[in-house]
């Protein structure tokens, strides 16, 4: 049918890639799942090096029963936003301990990490404003932003002069700017230099984003992401995350010392009509933000993890991105050869993320894994094993 | 400020590598189906030509733009305003 001629191309250029028959990377089936690092797939053992589940969480027993009495307790949805439907108890109590975690005053839940962003920038920057987002935010930062009314403007990854040069150009119109960055990036697991990213939005009085996504449990003393590692929160104005990496569930928040901040549910399309988190959900997620409150070990263990593989697969002679991060990306200089080296990886029982272009540098792929606190040091060997097979 | 002109020219002067070389660049000439940009291409382009006019493209612009004439006019557009 006609309206399915726009998938053609995209049907030849998959068929070129992978051929007939081959096993797609994009589409790998889980069979059975046996811990937070294992599972069977295509009916082999394998370790899950690409789910970042960064602190396992997702079979501690404090979060699977919290879970379940609640599921028990309230049943398997909500059926419904909150707005028309009504708001769980649990959502508000998952919203203070957020807002308490982060030492802010206000914390709004979404369904999704993808939903927080799209939500947020959709709302917050109006048509007299102008984003300026770092060149490899997220592509739900990118959504977000072109849902909205606002002027976008990319600045150079990661590049702080290149961001200040920007708001230099946009003279009285800098005070409207927003600024969107990420804790750690999750394509080469590198961090945002925030501390001159924050001193600049200072100078310049705008607006800070930082998503913290994948450094939430993963960096800071507390937990709590880059803005607390770097010591900047203060400068801050809005943190945006995701439960479904390291607090191992499905869902996403923002928070903010700024009062105002709570309008957004009133203005926001993609909270208002979207079904809310679902109680087993919301409990679970609660459970796990306690562990992450209460047992920093668990972080010391994935950054042992991270830097073991990190290591190993540098003295190997892969490139890698330009730090040790639970995110560890090694660049394939062409899409053919990664598949390749993806496909080994499965048969070595080792599953990672295969990155294609435009989310990968310079027409190449990445073998991106994510390494959990949950790894033993026999599954990091056999990681490092399968890489070093192929080396 | 500078003119349509010298704007069509720097601009070709930056599209150029990217082209086939049997490509004659004009006014008309369509980014994607003539020159075959990809969207990697597309951003790394505007890097270019925002150090070479020393102004700010914002990704608004690109629904807009199809041919190296729309191109043009966005840019006199931003470099008047810069």
């Amino acid at each position: 049918m006609p309206i399915f001629d726009k998938f053609q191309q995209l049907a030849e250029a998959r068929k070129s890639l992978l051929g007939e028959g081959e096993r797609d990377p994009f589409n790998v089936v889980i069979d059975q799942v046996i811990s937070s690092t294992e599972a069977i797939v295509n009916g082999r053992r394998t370790i899950l090096a690409g789910t970042n589940n960064y602190l396992g969480l997702t079979f501690h027993p404090d979060c699977i029963a919290a879970a379940r009495i609640v599921l028990e307790e309230q049943g398997t949805g909500t059926t419904g936003s909150r707005m028309a439907n009504g708001t769980f108890a649990g959502h508000i109590a998952l919203e203070r301990e957020l807002a308490d975690f982060f030492n802010v005053g206000s914390a709004i839940v979404f369904s999704t990490g993808y939903l927080a962003n799209i939500g947020l920038l959709s709302t917050l920057a109006g048509s007299d404003d102008v984003i300026l987002l770092d060149a490899d935010c997220h592509a739900s930062i990118y959504d977000g932003c072109r849902m909205g009314d606002a002027e976008v403007i990319r600045f150079r990854h990661n590049d702080a002069s290149d961001l200040e040069k920007r708001l230099r150009r946009l003279g009285d119109r800098a005070s409207r700017v927003l600024i969107i960055v990420e804790g750690i990036y999750s394509m080469l697991g590198d961090r945002a230099p925030l501390k001159d990213i924050a001193a600049i939005r200072t100078k310049y009085q705008a607006f800070l984003v930082v998503d913290e996504a994948h450094s939430l449990g993963v960096l800071g003393k507390n937990g709590r992401g880059l803005a607390e590692e770097a010591g900047v929160e203060e400068s801050v104005d809005l943190i945006v995350g995701t439960f479904s990496k390291s607090l191992g569930a499905t869902g996403g928040f923002c928070v903010s010392r700024h009062p105002e901040v709570e309008m957004i549910r009133y203005a926001s399309r993609p909270y208002i009509f979207t079904a809310s988190p679902s109680p087993s959900v919301v409990a679970s997620t609660r459970a796990a933000l306690r562990i992450i409150e209460t047992h920093p070990e668990l972080r010391q263990r994935l950054w042992e993890n991270a830097t073991c593989l990190y290591e190993s697969l540098q003295d190997m002679g892969f490139t890698l991105g330009p730090e040790p991060s639970p995110v560890i990306a090694a660049l394939v200089e062409t899409k053919e050869r990664g598949i390749g080296l993806w496909s080994q990886l499965m048969e070595h029982g080792v599953y990672v993320n295969l990155v294609l272009p435009p989310a990968a540098p310079n027409g190449g792929c990445l073998l991106r894994c994510s390494v959990s606190a949950g790894h033993t040091d026999e599954q990091i060997e056999k990681i490092c094993q399968a890489f070093l097979s192929f080396s | 400020m500078k003119s349509y002109d010298d704007i069509l020219i720097e601009l070709c002067a930056i599209l150029a590598p990217y082209a086939n070389n049997n490509l004659i660049l004009d006014e008309g000439t369509e980014l994607v189906s003539d020159i075959g940009l990809d969207s990697l291409q597309v951003m790394q382009i505007l890097l270019e030509v925002e150090d070479r006019f020393d102004i700010s493209i914002p990704l608004n612009i690109i629904p807009d733009v199809r041919t190296i004439k729309d191109f043009v006019l966005q840019l006199e557009h931003l470099t008047r305003q810069s």
